[in-house]
């Protein structure tokens, strides 16, 4: 373990391209899923949060169910669309890093749901009531009730960072770990694991959970500052 | 505010809908060829001659060759010559070339209780291995090791199955430790084997034996067959494979003073 810890601040301090670039890989693959899927996330969010509707309770149990959805099988179910002899194949998607967007969107995209719903919901019932009756326009209410509740959803949204960016089954079958393209932390340390370089894969493990730190200490401080 | 948001957002979405088809050829391959280290000094030349970015997806041979049969892939380099003549047959693949071999061994514990340190028939071990009840670690994952090991039981006259008949569903490498950590016995490829060896105490007990020669056969995906194959670039990376300074490459790459893979496509 010392051995691992001591081999991943080489690896940082020696510069090694390829290590950076794979962090990198790892870093902006996730982000990118996380963004997008908050944008579909947020609004449903806050409609399942803030609004009645019927069939709200199944909706909920159903994006409770899909979080619990391994990642191999979102991966082998994007898989089986995009490979060529699929649905979607003429978009030539598969072992790109487009397609692991696809995987890891599906991924993030009920987690941040249910906790930006529960974040919501838990807010003061009167705020948006009070805006509307103010005469708010809706477009107003959603942004005046995220913000109330920013430090919930940046909570939500770093968990979905945090489900995309360890996971392997979706990096791995739909990205296919190409060297110097889709090669990410994860799939890196299942190759090296199946090569027998367990510490250098220890020390790839090191270095994901000092990106996760970062990101998360950043954007925590960044809310913070706002306040 | 809001601005910047759907700013970064319009951003992310650009960047991910932005195709990367530049000239890209995807490869299949063995984690034989990639795990030992030779596709990362045999393709570099190739990709500064010629323009192409070679994307290589590790798998097993017969992953490998599912991939080329929904054309998911241009062209794939692999080792069952029964599999990829099939492939070929069928009309998934077309001009598959030699490109290469090394053999396959048995390893196994040091202490080797089944006693079969030094035999040359390598079905013959493997009856004995079966017989004194030693552990055998099968790859089990239906690649080109796998079918060249049934092949091999199926030679001995008997269908392994039972407590002492370990199917790990794994690559050569996980394999390998596995094998370590049981102290059983596994068939595996010279090259791989080369490649860990300082990590493992897993002697060679069975070589030589001419069923255990292992042959690589690099193909292109059939064009006709899928219009969207990136069929000449996989052509130019045949004509790299099996060319005098690509094969010359091949019969240098050394891991500990040992060489993994001995040229065939180009004979002196």
């Amino acid at each position: 373990m010392l051995g691992a810890l001591g081999q991943a601040i080489r690896l940082l301090i020696a510069g090694d391209r390829e290590v950076y670039f794979i962090a990198w890989t790892s870093l902006r693959i996730s982000l990118v899923s996380v963004v997008i899927a908050s944008a579909l996330s947020l609004p449903l969010g806050f409609l399942i949060g803030l609004k009645r509707f019927p069939g709200k309770k199944s909706l909920i149990a159903f994006l409770n169910t899909l979080m619990a959805l391994p990642t191999v099988v979102v991966g082998l179910l994007v898989y089986s669309f995009i490979s060529r002899a699929g649905p979607l194949g003429s978009l030539g998607l598969l072992f790109s890093p487009a397609a692991i967007h696809i995987g890891q969107i599906i991924l993030c995209f009920p987690l941040i749901t249910s906790l930006v719903y529960s974040a919501l919901s838990r807010l003061d019932r009167r705020l948006p009531e009070t805006l509307i009756t103010l005469g708010a326009r809706p477009a107003e209410v959603f942004r005046m009730t995220i913000w109330e509740g920013r430090i919930a959803i940046l909570s939500a949204l770093l968990s979905g960072f945090g489900r995309v960016v360890g996971e392997v089954g979706v990096a791995m079958m739909l990205g296919g770990n190409i060297r110097w393209y889709t090669r990410t932390l994860t799939t890196a340390i299942a190759l090296e694991t199946s090569k027998g370089e367990f510490e250098l894969g220890l020390a790839l493990g090191i270095i994901l959970m000092a990106i996760a730190f970062l990101v998360n200490f950043t954007l925590h401080g960044v809310i913070k500052h706002e306040r | 505010m809001k601005k910047v948001l759907l700013f970064a957002l319009a951003l992310c979405l650009i960047a991910v809908l932005l195709p990367a088809q530049s000239e890209r050829l995807r490869l299949a391959t063995t984690t034989s060829t990639e795990n030992s280290g030779l596709l990362a000094v045999l393709l570099p030349p190739f990709e500064a001659g010629t323009g192409i970015k070679a994307d290589v997806i590790a798998v097993g041979t017969g992953q490998a060759l599912r991939l080329g049969e929904a054309g998911d892939v241009d062209v794939v380099l692999v080792h069952a010559r029964q599999l990829e003549d099939k492939f070929v047959a069928d009309g998934y693949g077309v001009n598959r070339r030699d490109v290469m071999h090394n053999d396959f061994i048995i390893i196994g514990p040091a202490s080797d209780p089944a006693g079969v340190r030094g035999m040359r028939d390598s079905a013959a071990a493997l009856k004995r291995i079966a017989d004194r009840g030693g552990i055998f670690v099968s790859r089990g994952d239906n690649s080109g090791t796998h079918v060249k090991e049934r092949s091999l039981w199926k030679a001995a006259g008997l269908e392994p199955a039972g407590r002492w008949y370990r199917e790990a569903g794994q690559g050569m490498g996980p394999v390998i430790t596995m094998t370590n950590d049981l102290q059983g016995y596994t068939m595996a490829d010279r090259g791989t084997y080369l490649s860990m060896k300082d990590k493992v105490q897993l002697p060679i007990l069975v070589e030589g034996d001419p069923r255990l020669f292992n042959p690589y056969g690099i193909i292109a995906v059939n064009p006709d067959r899928f219009p969207h194959a990136a069929y000449f670039e996989a052509m130019q990376l045949i004509a790299w494979m099996t060319s005098v300074e690509g094969q010359r490459i091949i019969g240098d790459y050394k891991v500990d003073g040992e060489v993994l893979f001995f040229p065939d496509a180009v004979t002196d």
